[in-house]
């Protein structure tokens, strides 16, 4: 879902940097302020992760692939600022080395894919978690059912920053992009769970240290 | 060995991209949909390169190039998020 340059007009480009930029300010001084010693290397390895992971990219219905986000992830280990900061990182690094995303319209991906994905993973993870209980079964479920939301919010955002710039109306690309990431967004779902039930498996802790 | 529980961490993520080459080469959801919906035009190329579309350039092995590329973005990206970690870590420590 990396926007290229040339698919969101001035306005949209301005607009998202603008709220991206806060956004990720914001993450820096909460990060800051509550990054506990366990949690450095594990910034490093769901980055590291995330890259490796957004390069796996699989096939969906009719000659159509997809690749995780991975905030969801990030958004349940460590909560939805270090999300932030750890999205932003991948994508500013994927945009100015791997020219994959335009660098103008990073403000743009890093709106939909860090802080929408981040965010909206983690308040619905907190939701099922609270509703089927913060044991074993209750992460699976809360994590797979954060990370299709945040696929499919991300993609819906897309839509709306591509609509906004002209490139398609909204009939057009709403439906089709929301349509798409329902698919993806299992994907997402289905790799959530697994790396959270290894994680469950071999540490637990991790999953404990976020609630504090 | 549990303090240094991110080397094997580190070590599986470095897995995860030497898988690269089996990754679908299909148009991926946002490129599938410029393309039904006509405006994949619009897009405009990167002003330079690096190690676009994840080739590491001037290796003949395309599968070797894809493996090195993601071997050298997931060491980067370690690198980057950790020393951003600890910088925000550190900070805190010397103002409090």
């Amino acid at each position: 879902m990396h926007i290229p340059d040339g698919f969101l007009n001035v306005a949209t480009v301005a607009t998202t940097c603008a709220v991206s930029a806060g956004g990720v300010g914001g993450a820096v001084r909460m990060v800051g302020k509550k990054l506990g010693e366990k949690q450095v290397p594990l910034m490093g390895i769901l980055a590291a992760f995330i890259f490796a992971a957004q390069m796996l990219n699989f096939p969906v219905a009719g000659g159509t692939s997809g690749h995780v986000i991975g905030a969801a992830l990030a958004a349940i280990l460590l909560g939805p600022w270090a999300a932030v900061l750890i999205m932003s990182c991948v994508l500013i690094a994927q945009s100015l080395i791997f020219q994959d995303g335009g660098l103008l319209a990073l403000g743009a991906n890093i709106f939909n894919m860090g802080i929408v994905a981040s965010f909206s993973a983690y308040y619905i993870y907190k939701l099922v978690t609270w509703l089927a209980g913060a044991n074993r079964r209750g992460t699976l479920i809360g994590g797979f059912l954060a990370a299709w939301f945040s696929v499919f919010l991300a993609s819906t955002c897309c839509a709306i920053e591509l609509a906004l710039s002209g490139s398609s109306p909204f009939g057009v690309v709403l439906p089709a992009m929301a349509g798409v990431h329902a698919l993806i967004g299992i994907g997402e779902g289905l790799i959530t769970g697994v790396v959270l039930s290894l994680v469950l498996a071999t540490r637990a802790d991790l999953l404990q240290l976020q609630r504090t | 060995m549990k303090s240094k529980w991110w080397l094997i961490a580190l070590f599986i993520c470095l897995l995860v991209a030497c898988l690269a080459p089996l990754a679908s080469s299909s148009p991926d959801g946002l490129e599938r949909v410029a393309e039904d919906a006509g405006f994949i035009g619009l897009g405009q190329d990167a002003p330079y390169q690096v190690i676009a579309d994840y080739v590491f350039p001037g290796i003949e092995n395309e599968a070797l190039a894809t493996i090195l590329a993601g071997v050298v973005g997931t060491l980067v990206l370690f690198g980057a998020a950790y020393g951003l970690a600890w910088l925000l870590k550190t900070r805190r420590r010397r103002a409090a």
